[in-house]
């Protein structure tokens, strides 16, 4: 009998630093980036891929990190959010996140700022139906999404400087 | 620490006589964000230690079942796994759970985990400690538990009847507490009615505001010194720990809370006490720290819903003229298998018996009743929710029934401006507002003036259009004297909140709360209320983020619940910052050879004096002289420590219990909602097309903080009023265990909503603020009100339901008889 595979070397880059690892075969992409890089700010709010909290960027992909294994992040480019802000300067969506009061608890914020972010550099003037749409799969349970959206259009309308 | 760009523009009154601009009332951007919007925050499973176990619960697949046979043998032999702990050895090594009803609800057994029995599914029966997560998961499915399948009670309304189960041996009827309220003179309001409107049943469903971080906890216990360190999400660690300190046989100061940043919490982590019990009992046992993360599956069905309440033979005297006289009714709340908060609830509701009206005369049989599901606990709205829907529902079905303007009755019945404070028939003083005034506003948002010409224009395209209004109040600061009307043996009262402000070495002016925020801004909030008074930005106060119990600002009733911070948090740090203020004047008089602090004034960071500026002493050396130059001090100034703690207590007096008479919570913020629907005849799908929200929460600290909590909690409302719902078959499984098929509003499904604010300051409060944030689910009576306008020329419906999901809406529209026969009117 041949004895299954159960973990596996990976090499992923990940906001621009390449990182190797041993990872179990079933380690979810958000735990190798929580646990074994400590990369905290990814966060779980579901064991079902409904609330996005976990959103990441995976080789200009936004990808529910806690719906994909770490293997399957091999090679890959991984942008977090703690990617966003460059060298102490927000990104202007995280300033404008801040401004439009667009976060309470701020547990949603991290995959709300992917999300924003995977629209804007695909689209870089979005309708609200539009930004609606990219963050449909975000759940928020603090803000009832208005300054979220708020946010993300006075980003895209470059009000907001980071 | 972030920038401030707002200027100092607002007058706001310091002290007895003094004005000066502030930073009160300004939307000074948050202090919290810089570090949540990098992803920096410190979330608690963010939390990390050598060696850490993770903790994973076997739970019980059943509602009702005897535990026969628990082995955990399999799950030990798996390599990684660290230990389990079991029922037996929590009832051995602990004490039940201290009840708060009087016997005999209050003689049933809680422990951290099943012991004998399981009562509800997703009930933690075993927990088993593993070297990562997933390993902890793989060992919970090796534990066997051998159940014998009992029947479960799930209905409230017949849970008290004599042939049903028992779930507690110790609880006969299943009825966990029961009282009857009287207040005015029901019989004579009876007797003087010229309509009796009856509605046969009312029932308010069972939810919650399901926070996106689950609850959880990392547990580290010293062996050397019997303490346990909880770093978790509780936000409400000054029960927590009057709940676990007996329950483990310690002192209080042997559980050390801490906490940073929380994912949301509305209530729903105020009961983990139970599973933090559970972790204790691991960490000391196990001898090192232990994570539990709790899965989303288990926050829905083994938490804290919101409770579920029916309300029966409701009846409502009026007058000809649509004066509206009181109510009688028979309320049986469900509180699930356990009580942890409850049953506050059966007196909570009180806070708000009237609702926003004037009537006298209530009568209400209040029961609460254990049943087979999840227990139940805070949820935003705790227990006034469900009144308030209540009695917006009577409103507007006796509107219906009696075909009077439900604009017209409203303010026919609302309380008036001029007649605040209002004292309520059961002794409580609502402090300020003005509700009629509120509903203009609320009704110019949505442009009610042209609404008929709308609902033309819906009908051509083949809708129903219809306008609701919700009418609720957010009460806030509550007295705990409360509780001893549900058991008049506690010893609870009043309530309390802890700040610390000082003045350090370099001049660093540095604040701890007492509180445990989870998204409420408190840092920010509390460093204007600093500034305003220190005569500094908000930039220079450092506003530590989060809450540990051992960092002395802690008291009995410390936390983040019940609405009240901008009340109690902010008293407390008003008061700690006005003493520290005057040590400093005392300070630097001495120094300037000022005659007295009367002669000085602070500014910029200096203390001055007032007849010569030039003579200014930097804070910078206030604090060094304090702290480390002290010999240059008068003997008479050394007792100064620049360093003060200040508790804030409201000025609450004991209720009295033989009447269930009294003050319940300081503050009465408003909030009055109306919205707009148009259904679809042919399916019942329905879209809210427009929707105002009108708060009233006397001064804000901060508007743009005010308005974030309006959005959200009408946000909940909503999704509470048209999707989410905990529902149950008939073994007792929760058939909405995720987000799956718990549907809370994504960004696509929220309708434009637009907001409006009035202020009535509060009379009672230190800064003339109210708590708010809670906001009282104007939304859930808002909906039900929009649904059942849009339905009446569909053959008048009553909408009897806070759930009104589209399929609900289609079976109102298919059958309106059903629903008629829930409402009689006998005309006198």
């Amino acid at each position: 009998m041949i004895e299954p595979v159960r973990g596996r070397r990976i090499s992923v880059e990940v906001n621009g630093e390449r990182h190797e690892r041993d990872v179990e075969a079933r380690r979810l992409l958000v735990h190798f980036l929580r646990d074994d890089l400590d990369l905290t700010g990814t966060h779980v709010g579901c064991d079902t891929g409904n609330c996005g909290a976990c959103t990441v960027i995976v080789d200009g992909l936004a990808v529910k990190s806690c719906m994909m294994l770490a293997v399957q992040a091999d090679g890959s480019s991984v942008e977090t959010v703690e990617g966003l802000a460059r060298d102490g300067e927000l990104h202007p969506l995280q300033q404008a996140f801040s401004s439009f009061h667009a976060l309470q608890c701020g547990y949603c914020t991290p995959g709300m700022l992917m999300s924003a972010k995977h629209l804007l550099d695909h689209n870089s003037e979005p309708t609200e139906s539009e930004i609606r749409r990219a963050i449909q799969g975000n759940i928020c349970r603090c803000t009832g999404y208005v300054n979220i959206v708020e946010a993300i259009a006075a980003t895209a309308r470059g009000e907001v400087s980071g | 620490m972030s920038e401030t760009t707002v200027t100092t523009d607002q007058p706001i009154t310091l002290g007895e006589q003094e004005v000066a601009p502030g930073f009160i009332g300004q939307n000074v951007p948050r202090k919290e964000d810089r570090r949540l919007v990098q992803g920096e925050g410190v979330f608690v499973d963010d939390v990390k230690r050598h060696g850490m176990a993770y903790v994973h619960f076997a739970r019980s697949p059943y509602a009702h079942a005897a535990i026969a046979r628990i082995d955990v043998s399999r799950a030990l032999e798996l390599e990684g796994v660290y230990g389990t702990l079991i029922g037996e050895e929590v009832a051995a090594e602990t004490d039940a759970f201290f009840q708060i009803a009087p016997p005999p609800g209050g003689d049933l057994k809680d422990y951290a985990l099943a012991v004998g029995r399981v009562r509800h599914v997703g009930e933690p029966v075993v927990a088993v400690a593993a070297a990562t997560r997933e390993l902890a998961r793989d060992a919970a499915e090796l534990v066997e538990v051998d159940y014998e399948p009992l029947e479960p009670v799930l209905d409230p309304e017949s849970a008290a009847a004599p042939d049903m189960p028992q779930l507690h041996d110790e609880v006969p009827s299943n009825t966990i507490w029961q009282g009857n309220f009287d207040y005015g003179d029901y019989d004579a309001a009876l007797a003087e009615a010229d309509k009796v409107v009856r509605i046969k049943r009312l029932h308010f469903h069972r939810f919650s505001s399901t926070p996106l971080e689950t609850s959880g906890a990392v547990v580290e216990y010293n062996r050397g010194t019997g303490q346990w360190t909880i770093h978790s999400n509780n936000q409400f660690p000054g029960f927590a720990i009057i709940m676990m300190a007996p329950a483990l046989r310690v002192g209080m100061d042997k559980l050390r809370f801490v906490s940073q940043d929380i994912g949301g919490g509305f209530g729903n982590k105020i009961c983990t006490h139970v599973q933090l019990v559970a972790m204790c009992l691991l960490a000391r046992k196990l001898r090192r720290a232990v994570n539990w993360t709790e899965w989303r599956t288990d926050q829905h069905t083994a938490n804290s819903h919101g409770n579920e309440r029916v309300f029966l033979d409701v009846e409502v005297p009026v007058k000809a003229d649509g004066t509206l006289l009181g109510f009688k009714a028979r309320m049986i709340d469900d509180c699930g298998a356990y009580t942890r908060y409850e049953p506050l609830g059966c007196i909570i509701w009180a806070q708000v018996t009237p609702g926003c009206y004037r009537w006298r005369h209530v009568r209400v049989d209040f029961s609460q009743v254990c049943t087979n599901k999840s227990p139940c606990g805070p949820n935003r709205g705790y227990s006034r929710m469900q009144h308030l829907w209540f009695t917006e529902r009577i409103i507007d079905i006796v509107a219906h029934e009696l075909r009077v303007d439900p604009v017209e009755i409203r303010k026919r019945n609302y309380i008036r401006a001029d007649e605040m404070p209002y004292e309520t028939p059961n002794g409580c003083v609502y402090d300020s507002g003005d509700y009629a005034r509120c509903l203009d506003e609320a009704l110019a948002l949505i442009e009610y003036d042209g609404i008929e010409a709308k609902r033309r224009d819906a009908e051509s395209r083949g809708r129903l259009l219809g306008v609701g209004i919700g009418s609720t109040l957010d009460s806030g600061t509550n007295n705990f004297g409360q509780a001893t009307l549900v058991n008049p043996e506690l010893q609870f009262s009043g309530n309390n909140e802890v700040a610390t402000v000082k003045l350090d070495i370099f001049g660093e002016i540095v604040v701890t709360l007492g509180t445990t925020p989870q998204g409420q801004s408190h840092e920010t909030t509390a460093a204007q209320v600093v500034a305003d008074i220190l005569q500094v930005s908000p930039d220079d106060v450092n506003v530590r983020a989060g809450h540990d119990s051992y960092w002395n600002s802690h008291a009995g009733f410390s936390g983040t619940y019940a609405s009240q911070f901008a009340v109690t948090g902010l008293g407390a740090v008003k008061g700690a910052t006005e003493t520290l203020a005057g040590q400093i004047k005392q300070i630097g008089a001495a120094i300037l050879g000022a005659d007295s602090p009367d002669d000085v004034e602070l500014g910029g960071g200096f203390v001055k004096r007032k007849d010569n500026p030039e003579a200014a002493l930097p804070f910078m050396a206030c604090g060094a002289i304090v702290n480390a130059n002290n010999a240059v001090l008068p003997l008479e100034l050394r007792e100064l420590t620049l360093n003060c703690r200040y508790v804030y207590v409201p000025p609450h007096q004991m209720p009295d219990q033989e009447r269930k008479y009294g003050n319940l919570t300081l503050t009465y913020a408003t909030q009055i909602h109306a919205c707009v629907v148009e259904v679809d005849p042919e399916t019942g799908v329905y879209e809210i097309v427009d929707y105002g929200a009108v708060d009233d929460c006397g001064v804000r600290i901060n508007p743009q903080i005010v308005e974030g909590q309006v959005q959200g909690a009408t946000a909940q409302a909503i999704g509470a009023a048209t999707h989410e719902t905990f529902v149950y078959d008939e073994d007792g499984n929760l058939l909405t265990p995720n987000f799956y098929d718990y549907h809370v509003p994504h960004a696509l499904d929220m309708p434009p909503l637009k907001t409006a604010y009035i202020e009535s300051p509060s009379p009672f409060t230190p800064l003339g603020a109210k708590g708010m944030g809670e906001g009282g689910g104007a939304g859930l009576s808002a909906v039900a009100s929009a649904l059942q306008d849009a339905l009446r020329g569909s053959g008048r419906p009553i909408v009897s339901d806070s759930s009104n999901p589209y399929n609900t809406v289609w079976e109102l529209l298919r059958n309106p008889e059903e629903s008629r026969q829930l409402v009689e009117v006998e005309d006198r």
